[in-house]
């Protein structure tokens, strides 16, 4: 069987008796069946081509009863094949056709994998549009029947999703008879396909008439949030959303709030998670009457819910939900209602709640106004500055762009320093790399006096740090650094302070300083580098360590394009020249390479 | 005893157990690697799983009706066989992980295929199983007997015809869930949601969904800080058979703890505490030892669950934590020779036990080759052998009766005759039919009720 692949680079288009614009489809078609699943695959893709090189005749009659029966194959190759046959109505011969391609992806919406299921429906609800309303009901439907009644619950499951696609297009005979089957499956016995069914009701409920909404998608939707297993009822919450799009305020308080109310509560807290998790959408569908109503309580109890995992996403939704309550009442809901637990939560005994409100908590300050972020988050804010865990402290860090357009970052500042210093030396690496993204930020909140005054120091101890990673992060926040505060600043207070490392002992901090160079040079510009850069890097091109050698050669391969040919020919060249007699090999690689860039030669 | 002598409990009828099939060689020394390691009937009971200490894993699948063969009624002949897991070494922690079997679990049938878990002490594996009739054939560059077609003379395009074949049963690895467990894997149980399945170690119960292997949830973690603090482990994890958020895990004190998922992610916290007051006069130095539980099930209608420990098989209802509803002496006898038993290390022996289809039975293994029955309604128990000498085809089993006492009588075995390196530790009940399958050593034994 490999024979087939190896020939595909055999012959040319050089003469022969046969038609050689076959033979690469021939090639084609027989590494169908090819041992290697890569080249199967590749056919799979190119199945256009082999049904182009058939016509629409042999394509419907040879290669599609093939393909029916190809599900054995690897989940990648029909994977491929599901996605192929969505698009090859045009391949069979058009619309009057398309129905010819339902067996193949019958078969594939039935294989274990939900990848290729999901993507076979996909298929299917593609092509069922293709369908004219007679072949519709001919053909689609009947399918979407068996495999609705199918004895294996991977059948039904793929049947939930094919519904909502003929419900539409379908007479009312019909329409009647879809409407059973998709309550049938809502009371599956098997859990996988009652999910299934949870998951399309909503989607289902937007193409059928009100009245039927009503008078059928809410009783399942009902029996749905009560089923007995709890994996069927949180995706109840989701179907709850569209459906209340559908329905008047009326409606809604009738048919939908008592069961919703009952999933806020729920026993089982992964139904709970869910509310909280969707509250926002839950929000908009209800309108701002239930919300005022209903939600608010709700989510009060959310806030205080037993389970971490739960109160941690409702604590993630606070500041949509402040956002999303009419303007005129925001102010006074926040206050009243939320804010007395959210103050609770800041001493949360989870971090994860913590750091979940402390992501959000700053975006309140903009909806409450200057007065009440001073005196009522303020103290929030403070106290989450020094929370034990430094999540929270970055948490809060990262978000004080909100804060500082509200009342100004200068309320914060002297609890911002402490912070800022303990994360800067925390001994985790990853909690110094997190703060010292946000020092560009910080800068230009607190200004440049505060900076020089505070945090300079810290920045400059970065570039020794131990860790590579926060050298190199230091490295670029500097390079930030100078594009905020501009040349001047960085002439004067950190060139001097990188330069001075370049006499370090320690190689690895002497090569930090060209690394610094490196960053630094562009948005010095010209003549800070040649005056003040250059010769320090000239003059390390002696170090006795060769990686600082080779990173002077690289360093001044990225300098060169700034300096002027004066300083190029007269001092790179000679230096650059000489390190490429290096006895170190990887020096002379490197003083090579920056010759010919730099076009020294 | 009534007077049909092996008269034996199954939904409250009396019938003669009989002999059907036994797997396996016959020799008398025993490779390590056939030893049998569980056993396990799918939910239709169609299909019957093995695995064995040398990773592989077998599967026999149960004669259709024949009426040509009238007595080949319920046979289980071999349906695919195939090697599960392999020896490896973990080069951290200079560890061999053996290939060994631990547990075998059956996923509710989702389409023709039929999918196991397979676990050994670190990995677990999602086998498909499924058959294949049909085969492509018709070649564009090649003729039928393979010789290549000169590609210049190709003319038409042939697209591959599929022709019936013989029946092929091929298993192919869906998922490997690994690196999850940092001790050994003790118990695999499919959740009644079909998604989500646990798997415990000596000190943590995890959560996994089946499609997912690059992350589970930890819900069960009993690890102390400091680990002298250690005082008991999880010896078996069972899910409810129909409330998908229950779980119950027992432990080596003799305990079990039923969780509930509903009420928060880690359930450190137990819903219910079964623990059956000790007695006191009993009290010895293997007290602990032999209250430790091997085996933890839940009935099929889910209204109770049954442990075993070394002596005994107990069955507790779910509403009733302070004691079981039932004990049954599974070899009583052995009390008396707890001490020879603990210098052989049979103690430690973890015996497992099984419910009937109609939770009115249970069986659980002992030494010697004997296994043990309880009828829950009549009370009444027996105890049969599986060996060769009686494995005539359809020859009905005869109890058999172990001598405790000074005096021995004909047809019974003493206590000091018994032999402890054949050990039954692994059987498993046909989900319907009275059908039995029986773990002894390298041989499998097959029973079922009499046909008259």
């Amino acid at each position: 069987m490999a024979g087939a692949s190896e020939l595909g680079t055999g012959p040319g288009a050089a003469g022969g008796d046969g038609d050689d614009s076959l033979y690469p489809i021939a090639v084609l078609i027989d590494e169908l069946r090819n041992e290697d699943v890569q080249l199967r695959l590749n056919s799979i893709k190119k199945l256009s081509t082999i049904a182009l090189a058939l016509g629409v005749e042999r394509t419907r009659s040879e290669l599609l009863p093939f393909l029916t029966d190809t599900i054995y194959d690897e989940d990648e190759v029909l994977l491929a094949l599901a996605e192929q046959l969505g698009n090859f109505t045009g391949l069979v011969g058009g619309p009057d056709f398309a129905h010819c391609l339902l067996p193949p992806l019958e078969n594939l919406a039935t294989v274990e994998e939900t990848v290729v299921r999901d993507k076979a429906v996909e298929s299917l609800r593609q092509i069922s549009q293709e369908h004219t309303p007679v072949a519709l009901e001919a053909y689609f439907v009947p399918l979407v029947k068996r495999l609705a009644s199918g004895d294996w619950f991977t059948s039904r499951t793929s049947a939930c999703g094919l519904f909502s696609v003929c419900y539409p297009r379908a007479s009312n005979a019909v329409k009647a008879e879809i409407r059973q089957q998709f309550r049938s499956l809502c009371s599956d016995d098997t859990p996988m396909v009652r999910r299934a069914a949870a998951s399309k009701l909503g989607e289902f409920a937007k193409v059928l008439e009100l009245d039927s909404v009503k008078s059928e998608i809410v009783p399942l939707f009902t029996s749905l949030a009560s089923d007995e297993q709890d994996s069927v009822r949180l995706l109840a919450v989701e179907a709850c959303v569209s459906i209340a799009q559908l329905l008047s305020q009326d409606d809604l308080e009738t048919l939908v709030m008592p069961t919703l109310r009952q999933a806020a509560e729920d026993k089982s807290w992964r139904v709970r998670y869910m509310v909280a998790d969707r509250f926002s959408e839950l929000q908009k569908a209800m309108g701002p009457k239930i919300t005022l109503n209903d939600l608010i309580p709700a989510f009060q109890n959310l806030l205080k819910d037993c389970e971490a995992e739960v109160r941690a996403a409702a604590a993630h939704k606070v500041k949509e939900l402040g956002e999303n309550l009419p303007i005129e009442d925001r102010e006074t809901i926040i206050m009243n209602q939320i804010l007395p637990y959210i103050k609770e939560l800041v001493s949360d005994t989870n971090q994860h709640v913590k750091s979940a409100l402390a992501s959000v908590i700053m975006g309140l300050s903009t909806i409450l106004g200057k007065e009440n972020t001073i005196e009522h988050l303020l103290p929030l804010f403070l106290a989450q500055l020094k929370d034990e865990c430094p999540d929270v402290r970055l948490n809060i860090i990262s978000n004080l762009d909100c804060v500082n357009e509200v009342i100004g970052i200068r309320q914060l500042s002297q609890s911002l320093l402490p912070a800022i210093v303990e994360l800067a030396e925390d001994a985790k690496w990853r909690v110094r790399l997190a703060i010292i993204e946000y020092m560009p930020l910080l800068a230009g909140q607190l200004g440049v006096e505060f900076f020089d005054e505070k945090l300079n120091s810290l920045c400059m101890a970065w570039l020794v740090d131990h860790v590579y990673a926060i050298r190199e992060a230091a490295t670029n926040n500097l390079m930030k650094l100078v594009q905020k505060f501009g040349t001047e600043w960085a002439q004067n207070t950190i060139v001097p302070k990188v330069l001075v490392m370049a006499n370090d002992p320690n190689y690895l901090h002497r090569m930090t300083t060209l690394f610094c160079i490196n960053a630094l040079s562009e948005a010095c510009g010209q003549e800070i580098t040649t005056k003040q850069m250059l010769p320090i890097v000239l003059k390390m091109a002696g170090d006795q360590v060769a990686n600082v050698r080779f990173n002077v050669a690289k360093s001044l391969q990225k300098i060169g394009p700034i300096l002027d040919t004066n300083a190029l020919q007269g001092e790179v060249k000679p230096v650059l020249q000489k390190l490429g007699q290096d006895e170190d090999m990887d020096v002379k690689y490197f003083a090579q390479e920056a010759i010919s860039v730099l076009a020294l030669a | 005893m009534a007077a049909g002598g092996g008269g034996c409990p199954a939904g409250g009828n009396d019938f003669q157990w009989c002999f059907s099939q036994v797997k396996g060689a016959i020799d008398e020394d025993v490779a390590e690697a056939d030893i049998i390691s569980t056993v396990e009937f799918n939910y239709s009971g169609d299909l019957l799983a093995t695995g064995d200490k040398g990773g592989r894993v077998v599967i026999f699948q149960r004669e259709q009706e024949n009426k040509s063969r009238p007595h080949s009624r319920g046979e289980y002949n071999v349906y695919s066989t195939f090697q599960s897991h392999e020896p490896e070494f973990d080069y951290l922690k200079s560890l061999e992980i053996e290939e060994k079997i631990n547990k075998i679990r059956w996923l509710p049938q989702q389409n023709a295929a039929h999918f196991l878990l397979s676990t050994n002490d670190k990995t677990i594996k999602l086998w498909k199983i499924s058959e294949r009739d049909k085969r492509a054939e018709g070649y564009n560059l090649k003729d039928e007997d393979g010789r290549l077609r000169d590609p210049f003379r190709i003319t038409a395009l042939r697209v591959p015809i599929l022709k019936p074949m013989d029946l092929m049963v091929e298993a192919s690895p869906r998922r490997i869930f690994a690196n999850a467990h940092t001790y050994h894997i003790n118990s695999i149980s499919v959740n009644s949601d079909h998604e989500t399945y646990l798997s415990a170690d000596d000190l943590r119960i995890n959560l996994w969904h089946l499609e997912i292997t690059d992350r589970s949830f930890n819900i069960v973690d009993i690890k102390p800080a400091n680990m002298e603090e250690l005082t008991e482990v999880i010896t078996a994890a069972e899910f409810h058979p129909h409330q998908c958020n229950v779980f119950v895990y027992s432990s080596s004190k003799g305990t079990i703890r039923l969780c509930d998922m509903r009420s928060s992610a880690l359930c450190d916290r137990h819903s219910k505490f079964f623990e059956e007051p000790e007695d006191p006069s009993s009290r010895s130095f293997f007290s602990e030892i032999i209250s430790s539980i091997s085996d933890v099930k839940f009935s099929h209608s889910g209204r109770y669950m049954m442990t075993r420990d070394y002596l005994s098989v107990k069955v507790w209802d779910l509403n009733m934590e302070s004691r079981p509803v039932e004990t049954h002496q599974v070899h009583e006898y052995l009390r008396s020779k707890l001490c020879s038993l603990y210098e052989n290390d049979c103690i430690f022996d973890k015996f497992e036990c099984c419910w009937n289809g109609s939770d009115s039975a249970i069986m659980t293994g002992s030494y010697n080759n004997f296994f043990r029955m309880f009828d829950r309604d009549t009370r009444r128990d027996v105890t049969l052998e599986a060996s060769r000498e009686s494995s005539k085809p359809r020859a009905s089993l005869k109890p058999r009766k172990v001598c405790t006492g000074g005096k021995r009588r004909k047809d019974e075995i003493s206590v000091d005759s018994l032999d402890f390196n054949k050990k039954i530790l692994h059987t498993a009940w046909h989900p319907v039919d009275n059908v039995i399958a029986v773990a002894a050593t390298n041989n499998l034994y097959i029973f079922q009720d009499k046909i008259n």
